[in-house]
């Protein structure tokens, strides 16, 4: 085997690797040009919203009621003598509102709402609906992305405060039924290290999960090729670049936005 | 009101498809291209309605070089023009109606009672009667060709490109298709580019008939220039005998490999392909 092979190897992954990121760039700043095309937009993003943000809440709400109710079990399980009971309440809050209620709902909503996305365009694509719409003088990224991509954008974090409260709740419920806790004790350990910041924290980290989500979507659906098992590959691509992202992303608004 | 191609090059990767096309379609006219399947005929339509970029030469359509064109430009010219696509390539998500309605609405001027009127109209002359309110999903595929043809005809564009149009239909709509291109021609005078597998088709609707062959159109003609042609590869294609075009190629080969289908066809052909593929050995067909 010849020396420069694994260079070669290497080489060629980092080549693929830029130029998708070139490609992804693009297509993102082709989205953001074409929010000039008010005529198409606006109304598909209502209907977008409806579909991608309402219809998703069933599923962020059930997994966030039982977060809630396995937080505060483990809470309880973990501070027994040694840390005050109303603790519960803070560690339930302050989880639920900075880590898992925008991640658990942004990895459940890539599942959902991602795979949607690259497997509709993806079809759109492999069938010639997107260019069927180019032929008749529509910009496929304002028909189709931008829509998407703004109502992810702006339910997201809908959603995801509306996970919050339900986990805190939940949370709350079982404090008082299982962990022979009160609702004031319970309340005190919620505001305890209550800060403002905190949903705003959630809420920001939330929208970019939604921007990923529905852009990373878009992107794979967009580049589909061959037929149904490109579609397949589209929407795979999209659950786990989606997801990787959200992590990458939640550590780094970790990093900028919560050190002291 | 004319389509001019000019030495397409268009490639995929390492697959070259298109080798130097050369074509015009005067105004009014109806041209028919044929060739195999792989040939390159539909990616020879998205060039004129920009959905593909040649590598090489150039895309003119009512004097305007389409690939030099700015994107307000493109959509403009794409408001006149309809496509047919070879799969229909209706929108599942909506009816029939919202499908035809679409360039209805982009090209704008209409009321809604106008539109509905239009639309009504289009599936009345495709044979779709009343099927506004059905799915696509809903349709047999040569149901969901004729709506795609309506949604093509209905903002009455100055030019119509048909990706096979007739293919896996029955005799009777096939012929009613037929017909309805004839009369999009006459009544309107659109100006169309058919592409087509149905050589029964091609007679019936076209002005001309233009064969493409390994990247290029090799042959154009009348009917009847096209039903008499020498050109053994042509030939042997609208009359199904692959002997023919076989032993056509086995000959230009053994002349020194020369690209049969300029040597056999018409020499003025030959003269117009830029001399790159002089020397080059044939091509399999589904290259």
């Amino acid at each position: 085997m010849n020396w420069t092979f694994p260079l070669t190897i290497v080489g060629a992954g980092v080549l693929r690797l830029l130029s998708d990121f070139g490609r992804f760039s693009r297509f993102v700043g082709e989205s953001g040009r074409s929010l000039a095309d008010l005529r198409t937009w606006p109304g598909l993003t209502i209907m977008q919203m409806r579909k991608l943000g309402v219809n998703s809440l069933p599923i962020a709400l059930f997994l966030s009621a039982f977060t809630g109710i396995v937080l505060a079990l483990q809470a309880s399980y973990t501070f027994t003598g040694a840390i005050p009971m109303y603790f519960v309440g803070a560690l339930v809050g302050k989880t639920m509102i900075l880590e898992l209620g925008p991640v658990l709902t942004g990895l459940a909503l890539s599942g959902r709402i991602g795979a949607n996305i690259a497997a509709e365009l993806g079809t759109m694509r492999v069938s010639e609906q997107i260019d069927a719409l180019e032929t008749m003088a529509y910009n496929p990224v304002s028909y189709l992305v931008v829509p998407r991509v703004l109502a992810g954008t702006l339910m997201v974090p809908v959603i995801v405060i509306f996970a919050n409260v339900i986990g805190i709740i939940c949370g709350w419920f079982t404090a008082l039924q299982m962990l022979e806790m009160s609702t004031s004790q319970f309340i005190r350990g919620l505001r305890l290290f209550y800060d403002p910041f905190d949903i705003t924290y959630s809420v920001l980290k939330s929208c970019s999960f939604g921007f990923v989500i529905t852009i990373v979507g878009c992107y794979q659906g967009f580049n589909t090729q061959g037929g149904a098992e490109g579609v397949g590959v589209a929407t795979t691509r999209a659950v786990v670049i989606a997801s990787v992202l959200i992590l990458v992303l939640d550590a780094f608004w970790a990093a900028t936005l919560l050190q002291q | 009101m004319s389509i001019q191609l000019t030495g397409i090059h268009k490639g995929f990767g390492p697959k070259q498809i298109l080798r130097g096309l050369d074509l015009n379609v005067e105004e009014g006219e109806t041209v028919s291209l044929v060739g195999f399947s792989g040939a390159g005929k539909s990616v020879t339509l998205k060039h004129i309605a920009g959905l593909l970029m040649p590598d090489r030469g150039t895309v003119v359509v009512d004097g305007k070089e389409v690939p030099k064109l700015s994107r307000n430009d493109l959509y403009r010219m794409r408001l006149d023009m309809g496509y047919v696509f070879q799969f229909a390539a209706l929108f599942d998500s909506m009816t029939i109606g919202d499908n035809v309605a679409m360039g209805l609405r982009q090209k704008g001027g209409m009321s809604e009672k106008e539109i509905q009127d239009r639309i009504a109209e289009s599936l009345d002359r495709v044979g779709l009667e009343g099927f506004q309110k059905r799915l696509p999903s809903e349709l047999s595929g040569g149901q969901r060709k004729r709506a795609g043809l309506a949604r093509a005809i209905a903002y009455r564009p100055k030019y119509l490109l048909y990706d096979e149009p007739t293919s896996g239909l029955d005799p009777v709509t096939t012929e009613v298709i037929d017909r309805l291109i004839i009369r999009m021609k006459e009544d309107l005078g659109v100006t169309s580019l058919v592409i087509t597998h149905d050589m029964k088709s091609a007679y019936a609707i076209s002005d001309r008939i233009a064969m493409l062959f390994e990247g290029r159109v090799v042959e154009v003609g009348t009917p009847d220039e096209i039903k008499r042609t020498e050109n053994r590869i042509v030939r042997g294609f609208v009359e199904g005998r692959p002997e023919m075009i076989e032993e056509a190629e086995a000959k230009a080969a053994a002349a020194g490999g020369t690209d049969p289908p300029t040597q056999l066809g018409r020499p003025d052909l030959a003269q117009q392909a830029d001399g790159h593929h002089a020397g080059r050995a044939p091509q399999r067909r589904d290259a």
